[in-house]
């Protein structure tokens, strides 16, 4: 569970910095996109090092899947007769809703890679031209679509929220002098993730990129 | 105070029990918890009723027996507080209050409100010793013991075994009590030889009864009546690690 989140946690970083490349023109972010294409060429033939990355990706989403399963079936076997009196847990509302946001979140990537990684969904959808697929699929009357993007990365920053946290401690890395510093990084952590992300779609729909 | 109770009743380990309801008058606000339930039990008795079966021994706070889960929380409203050591005066005239038994696969109700923690004894069979033989107590700076350690230990030796960590944990682990106990004795100089053979037994044992994997949701250090830090399963965590990644065991 740690590991393959530490790994995806990785990637979301770099995604999201590469999201940001959006803000420094058109010529800039389409010409990043195809140099992540590029990675490992002459070495490697183009897309090659992308597909690994995504075979790597999908590797990481399976386990980590795989191991909240099995997290989530022995609770429910530990605990077969419930609470008749259970008022709403104690603890955080991020370490609540992992298992639930988990699922959103998978919903997410689906939609997205659907959007503007292959397309069909985008209603531009040209491949090798990123830019203008980003700012086709976040018009204002697309309004909806940015709302669900957003509530999607919302619930990414709760995931990492209590994620960070829980892998550090699963890890052995957490103590009681600095748990709490490592809560409160953690949570700065989640909401830069959250900004970041939510700077491109919002970018788009106020016309600030087009 | 007048209250309003419903108690989990259940005759025996297969009897498919109920919420049942009961009137208290008279409540003291001075009573602890389990003198209200005291009184409750004598009229249920002199009316010819089984009375509620529940456990309870010292009622100081000492020995972990006393386990109701009052109104959802294990032990009852107050922090770092037994049950037995609850008082009546944090309720108001009027309440309704609920009470059931801890909740979990690994604890089988015996009846009512009690039931078999069993369990947990398996896990301290598993690693919760040492070896070392410690004959007559020994001068008391005969061995130093670094400060902090020392601390640390005790603070995991408060543990009185209770299971309310178990009772409230949404995935129903009982990782905040086998934590106490591996660091109790990990961190001290005698439960160095057994340290790392221990943690792996003892989260083993843990794993094979029954009980939930942790998520790191916190839930057990606010329902553990000694506060028993969340840190101490980082503790534990850095110690699996350490042996299971040594190859030192499987
Ligand atoms: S860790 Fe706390 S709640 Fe769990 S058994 Fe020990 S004293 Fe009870
Ligand atoms: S009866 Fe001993 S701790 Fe409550």
């Amino acid at each position: 569970m740690a590991v393959s989140g530490g790994l995806l946690v990785l990637f979301i970083v770099v995604h999201m910095v590469g999201n940001l490349k959006i803000f420094f023109g058109r010529e800039e972010f389409d010409g990043y996109a195809a140099w992540l294409r590029a990675i490992g060429t002459p070495a490697l033939h183009e897309t090659w090092f992308l597909w690994i990355q995504r075979a790597g990706l999908t590797l990481c989403v399976l386990l980590h899947i795989g191991t909240a399963a099995d997290l989530a079936v022995r609770a429910k076997r530990a605990r077969p007769v419930r609470y008749r009196h259970r008022p709403k847990v104690q603890g955080g509302y991020a370490a609540r809703t992992m298992r639930w946001g988990g699922v959103i979140l998978v919903l997410f990537i689906v939609w997205h890679i659907l959007d503007l990684t292959v397309g069909t969904v985008n209603p531009r959808g040209v491949h090798g031209e990123p830019y203008g697929n980003v700012v086709a699929g976040f018009q204002p009357e697309r309004w909806y679509i940015t709302l669900f993007y957003a509530l999607a990365v919302i619930a990414l920053g709760f995931h990492l929220r209590h994620g960070l946290t829980s892998a550090l401690q699963s890890l052995g890395r957490g103590n009681a002098v600095r748990e709490r510093g490592l809560s409160a990084a953690a949570a700065v952590f989640a909401v830069a993730i959250v900004v970041g992300y939510l700077s491109v779609p919002f970018a788009v729909t106020t016309g600030l990129v087009t | 105070m007048k209250l309003t109770l419903r108690i989990w009743r259940q005759n025996g380990p297969s009897d498919k029990g109920a919420m049942v309801e009961y009137k208290v008058d008279d409540v003291s606000p001075d009573m602890s918890f389990l003198e209200m339930l005291d009184v409750l039990n004598e009229r249920l008795i002199l009316d010819g009723e089984e009375p509620v079966a529940f456990d309870h021994d010292c009622r100081e706070g000492i020995c972990g027996m006393c386990s109701l889960v009052i109104n959802g929380a294990p032990h009852g409203p107050e922090r770092a507080t037994t049950t037995c050591q609850l008082h009546m005066r944090k309720f108001k005239d009027g309440d309704t209050i609920d009470i059931e038994p801890w909740r979990a696969r690994p604890f089988p109700v015996i009846k009512d409100l009690v039931v078999d923690r069993t369990a947990f004894d398996k896990i301290i069979q598993a690693g919760g010793y040492i070896s070392a033989p410690t004959g007559a107590a020994p001068d008391a700076h005969a061995m130093p013991v670094p400060k902090p350690d020392a601390d640390r230990a005790f603070e995991a030796a408060e543990c009185i075994g209770c299971g309310a960590c178990v009772a409230a944990c949404p995935n129903g682990s009982g990782m905040l009590f086998t934590a106490a106990k591996v660091m109790h004795l990990g961190l001290m100089p005698q439960g160095q030889p057994e340290r790392y053979d221990r943690v792996v037994d003892m989260v083993e044992t843990h794993d094979d009864l029954g009980f939930g994997g942790c998520t790191n949701t916190g839930e057990c250090t606010v329902a553990c009546p000694k506060g028993i830090s969340l840190d101490t399963i980082g503790m534990l965590n850095r110690d699996y690690l350490r042996a299971t990644a040594g190859g030192a065991k499987k």
